[in-house]
């Protein structure tokens, strides 16, 4: 049997979608845990295979490109499926002791399917190996994040989905766009044959340049980030984990992979450089809204914003010695983040399920009482520092080696100070957390939740302790 | 991994596994905190006094385990490691049963001595690093222990000292890690060995390698508190006696000024060091941070303030040492990195406690405290006398050869620093000692704790410093013999200088 | 020459339709915005690849319009009831920071 048989088995979360629908109630707690063991079985089966052979494809109704779809299957998809499967599992598992903010349980039902449904868009995107496959793995997407932040049905809510849904759908028909341009022009859609066949130019560019933008708006990177911070922290603190680690990742990802494998030859040094420009601004700006916010999830998802820049400042040390370095490194840090983070919106929503709000400075004495997500929080942070040893500072670690090592210092700086600032953010909420609580009356969270929380933070440690394989891995797939 | 590999391990699992056990214990089983925490530093002190042994006859430590492509976590005792592990277990030792005494019956225990282990595994850490890269590790691992036992009063002075201190270090960390990868970048990986060597300074990466040097120098400095750079250690005194006494003594100023030996010794070679000439500009920082220390404790009224800007001064003997090129400067270098620490935390140790049972924080308020607790005091006075410099005590041993080997290095004037720093401290600390033997004690303490035992304070708090204290004598008078610290430094010297 | 006359007016609806979409407050022509937009982009894809040098149309452009049709008219779906929602809920049809 070809081991790329095994590989739709990781869109089978869009199956468990109709069954935890159906099934309601009946389907929790064991569905995700049966669809998680399952997935990674076939990532399990897969690394051996992966390993010898490097890149796996997969020709889905045996249509041969450029008219047939293909899935590609190499380390970084590996990686991506291996960290959306952990978030998604320790979110179900947290979202089943988790009671929305007006404690209607009815519609918190809603959450599974969409989270299943989610899951496994995200698995396809990361496997679709075409430009069109992509835009349309990219809309169930962002069309499940959408139903994530307005599942509890607050008019804030309602409005930030609104909101995140019209700029989703802008950024979409940009890359639609761009895809347009690329077909008419190069005629394949498929992504491999497409790089071989691209030719720099005014159509290259001006395609570049939408997908671009609409890939910009959806990973919310700067100068277009306003709407993630409204959406993903009015959204109940489960979907925001999902929202803050995966669906951003995913459409960073696409961005990455496709403007770095098909426009390399139209990516000048000069376009490289300002890439990362956006990406160091994304980091301070983006660090400098989250130390001036009141509400815990506020300085999260505007932590998102800033720890998004990190990938980019990959960009113009690709041409350089250190490429290696600097492909593993801005995905390993996209990796772990994506850990940390969820981890961290779940400890916000222990917070929340705890006293009722998040505000920063009325939460005192929440690390006596609940001191096991404190610890989770304080776990994650590392990522967010950069300190080890967590898999934020290999990965930072490694970006910086490729800045150093290439001359261009100047990245290197970006780096440093981006964790001065996470630093200030990440104290200014765990000081008034360990004051004392007085005579503060906090609620009891199931013990599953605060798990949940706490074992993505310990992953996003693992990733830290036991780095040298998945960099390997991740350093053999083919650079761009 | 052989027998030899489990040795680091152990030593740094003694306080890590206490550290993670503490945190998820309730607050309330006090017994069983306390054992754990006495269980992992006997087993660490006799477990070092193994390596003691096994490394004078030439044995090495040595655990590594590759934590990325080319980077690898490497643990290694060496001689020089040893220096400061003994020095760390020993007063980790001390202060742990000082700390029990002094917290007793106190909020928020968990907290304070988890991240006490977190810390002591830090810096135990921090002098079996083997390699630049878990060397850093280590030094971000200690910033953040320590920090929670900065704010551990959680009022607005100890908040505030503690974003004054996170700022500095982290900062500090920023310019370390910066020369760390820098280094990597342009070398590749580099172990510490004797007499570093490794680095070669071809001309076109001599710019480089200059530039990473100071980068080093200058971040380690900031936990070594020096001037410029010390703004945040007198307003750590906010903190807990014991945290003052283990953050001056040993853990933190310690761990800056030990990057700094390891980097000039062990990465770069002192000679190499000295012909890029940052080690020039270190001298001239050293000197004035001497200087400038002394003189501002002069003006201190407040005791604990006073001790911490004594401590600003003399840590940078340690970087004086350093800086001066010859193996006798580098013997009183590394002798005073024990000497110091030996007798600042008794300082620390008595000014707690006479903080503790008789509310005096001041200096005005010490007049009589010597005939009311004379054993505290007594020691207090020993350790003031040997940090003066006075023979036979153990900071005569320091500056004695600091004085030789700045003559040796041609540097004379640098003597002529060390009396006047000696001067000073004889101003800053005679007068505390006047005041509390001979001057009359005041009608009422500032707030008098009501003892119950027939001492003069809880045994936990007394029996520390006059350990300590002893050792401020015993170290300077027996000096001479093989177990001495200075024999030991002598041996570290001779392995770096060998030809 | 008329595919290109299509793939122009095409270009030119969606850079109108986009400009609706940040001018526009209310919510209603937001969404109408939108999918002019999306129209646009279809009539690009549609006339860039019509009138080969053979006269013949090619069809995967055709196929992946018809694929954006049906995403874009679920998304109208989800747009207007997340619309109907919000109106019944808070009374405007408009986004807080439209509010005047």
């Amino acid at each position: 049997m070809s081991p790329a048989l095994l590989l739709p088995g990781l869109i089978l979360p869009l199956v468990a979608a109709p069954v935890s629908f159906l099934l309601g109630r009946r389907a929790l707690p064991w569905l995700p845990w049966l669809v998680a063991l399952m997935v990674a079985g076939c990532l399990c089966g897969l690394a051996a295979p992966l390993l010898s052979e490097g890149e796996l494809f997969l020709h889905l109704g045996n249509w041969e490109p450029p008219l047939g779809l293909r899935w590609r299957f190499d380390g970084l998809v590996w990686g991506m499926i291996a960290a959306t499967t952990l978030v998604c599992l320790a979110v179900a598992v947290y979202a089943d002791g988790y009671v929305p903010n007006r404690g209607r349980r009815g519609r918190w039902l809603g959450f599974w399917p969409v989270l299943f449904f989610l899951w496994g868009a995200l698995n396809s995107l990361f496997l679709a190996g075409d430009i069109f496959n992509i835009y349309v793995t990219l809309e169930l997407v962002s069309l499940a994040a959408v139903a994530l932040v307005t599942l509890d049905g607050r008019p804030q809510a309602l409005a930030a989905g609104m909101r995140y849904l019209l700029l989703a759908l802008v950024g979409s028909l940009c890359y639609l766009l761009g895809i347009a341009l690329l077909y008419a022009s190069f005629g394949v859609l498929d992504a491999a044959l497409l790089a071989e066949r691209l030719q720099p130019g005014m159509t290259a560019s001006l395609a570049m340049a939408l997908l671009g933008v609409g890939l910009f708006l959806k990973t919310a990177l700067f100068p277009v980030h306003g709407w993630l911070p409204a959406a993903h922290g009015e959204a109940p603190a489960p979907a925001s984990a999902l929202l803050s680690s995966l669906v951003v990742m995913g459409s960073l990802y696409v961005l990455l992979r496709l403007w770095l494998e098909l426009f390399g030859a139209v990516l000048t040094p000069g376009l490289r450089q300002f890439v990362a420009v956006l990406g160091a601004a994304a980091v301070l700006w983006g660090s400098w809204l989250a130390m001036c916010q009141r509400r815990l999830k506020l300085v999260v998802a505007y932590s998102t914003v800033a720890q998004l820049g990190y990938p980019l400042l990959m960009v113009p040390l690709l041409e350089t010695s250190g490429a290696a370095a600097a492909w593993s490194g801005g995905f390993y840090l996209l990796l772990s983040h994506a850990l940390a983070k969820a981890s961290m919106f779940l400890v916000a929503g222990v917070l929340l399920h705890a006293q009722g709000h998040d505000r920063i400075f009325q939460s005192r004495g929440f690390a006596g009482r609940y001191p096991m997500s404190v610890f989770a929080f304080g776990l994650a942070a590392l990522t967010l520092l950069a300190l080890p040893p967590s898999g934020g500072f290999i990965g930072k670690w490694l970006l910086l080696e490729a800045s150093f090592g290439s001359g261009q210092w100047w990245w290197g700086l970006v780096l440093l100070l981006g964790g001065l600032l996470a630093a200030g953010y990440v104290f200014r909420v765990l000081v008034p957390i360990f004051g004392d609580a007085g005579h503060r009356h906090l609620e009891a969270v199931p013990l599953r939740m605060e798990l949940a929380a706490l074992s993505l933070a310990v992953g996003s440690v693992v990733l830290g302790l036991v780095a040298g394989a998945p960099v390997r891995a991740l350093q053999a797939v083919v650079l761009p | 991994m052989s027998w030899g590999g489990l040795a680091p391990l152990v030593i740094l699992l003694s306080s890590l596994v206490p550290a993670l056990l503490i945190f998820f214990l309730d607050e309330s089983r006090v017994r069983l905190r306390n054992g754990l925490n006495l269980g992992g530093a006997v087993l660490k002190v006799s477990v070092v006094g193994v390596m003691l042994w096994g490394v004078y006859r030439g044995w090495r430590f040595q655990l590594s385990w590759e934590l990325l492509p080319g980077v690898s976590f490497l643990l290694r005792i060496d001689s020089l490691s040893l220096l400061f592990m003994t020095l760390s277990a020993v007063l980790w030792l001390l202060t742990t049963i000082y700390a029990i005494g002094y917290l007793a019956d106190r909020p928020h225990n968990r907290r304070f001595f988890g991240f006490f282990c977190l810390c002591v595994a830090a810096t135990v850490g921090i002098s079996m690093a083997g390699n630049l890269f878990t060397l850093f590790i280590f030094y971000e691992l200690l910033t953040l222990s320590t920090y929670p036992m900065v704010v551990h009063r959680g009022d607005n002075a100890s908040l505030r000292a503690g974003a004054v201190y996170l700022a500095y270090t982290l900062t500090g960390s920023m310019a370390v890690l910066a020369g760390t990868v820098w280094l990597y970048a342009l070398v590749g990986p580099v172990d510490f060995v004797e007499q570093g060597g490794i680095l070669v300074a071809a001309p076109e990466q001599r710019a480089s390698l200059t530039l990473i040097l100071a980068l080093l120098i200058g971040g380690f400095s900031v936990k070594a508190a020096l001037v410029p750079l010390h703004g945040w250690l007198p307003r750590a005194m906010a903190a807990p006696a014991p945290v003052s006494a283990l953050l001056h003594a040993v853990a933190v100023v310690k761990a800056g000024a030990f990057g700094i030996l390891r980097v000039v010794y062990d990465l770069y070679g002192a000679e190499l060091a000295h012909q890029l000439g940052v080690l020039a500009v270190l001298l001239a920082f050293a000197a004035a941070t001497i200087v400038y220390g002394s003189v501002r404790a002069l003006f201190q009224t407040d005791i604990k303030r006073r001790l911490a800007y004594s401590t600003v001064s003399q840590v940078s003997y340690i970087l004086l040492g350093t800086a001066l090129f010859g193996s006798v400067a580098t013997v009183g270098a590394l002798v005073h990195l024990v000497h110091q620490g030996v007798m600042k935390i008794t300082m620390f140790f008595c000014a707690g406690a006479v903080a503790e049972t008789l509310g005096v924080h001041r200096v005005d308020e010490l007049d009589g405290t010597g005939p009311r607790m004379p054993w505290t005091m007594t020691a207090f006075t020993i350790a003031a006398l040997a940090m003066i410099g006075l023979p036979p005590f153990a900071g005569f041993i320091s500056k004695w050869y600091l004085g030789v080997g700045a003559l040796e290095a041609g540097a004379a004037w640098v003597v002529g620093v060390l009396l006047l720093s000696s001067l000073l401290n004889a101003a800053y600390f005679l007068p505390m000692l006047y005041r509390a033997w001979f001057k009359a004690p005041p009608a009422a303490w500032p707030q008098e704790a009501t003892t119950p035992g027939s001492w003069e304070a809880p045994p936990s708090l007394v029996l520390p410093p006059a350990l300590t204290a002893f050792f401020s004598l015993a170290f300077g008078v027996l000096a001479g013999t093989a177990i001495s610290p200075l024999q030991w430094a002598q041996f570290i010297a001779a392995l770096e200088y060998a030809p | 020459m008329s595919g290109l006359s299509f793939a122009l007016a095409g270009a030119v609806l969606f850079a109108l339709a986009l400009h609706a979409v940040f001018a526009r407050h209310h919510l209603l022509r937001k969404i109408i915005a939108c999918n002019v937009a999306a129209s646009g982009v279809f009539m690009i894809l549609v006339g860039m690849s019509s009138g080969g040098s053979d006269g013949r149309a090619d069809a995967v452009p055709q196929a992946l319009v018809l694929t954006g049709i049906v995403i874009s008219v679920s998304l109208t779906a989800f747009l207007l009831s997340l619309l109907r929602r919000l109106a019944s809920g808070g009374g405007a049809a408009r986004l807080p920071e439209d509010e005047r």
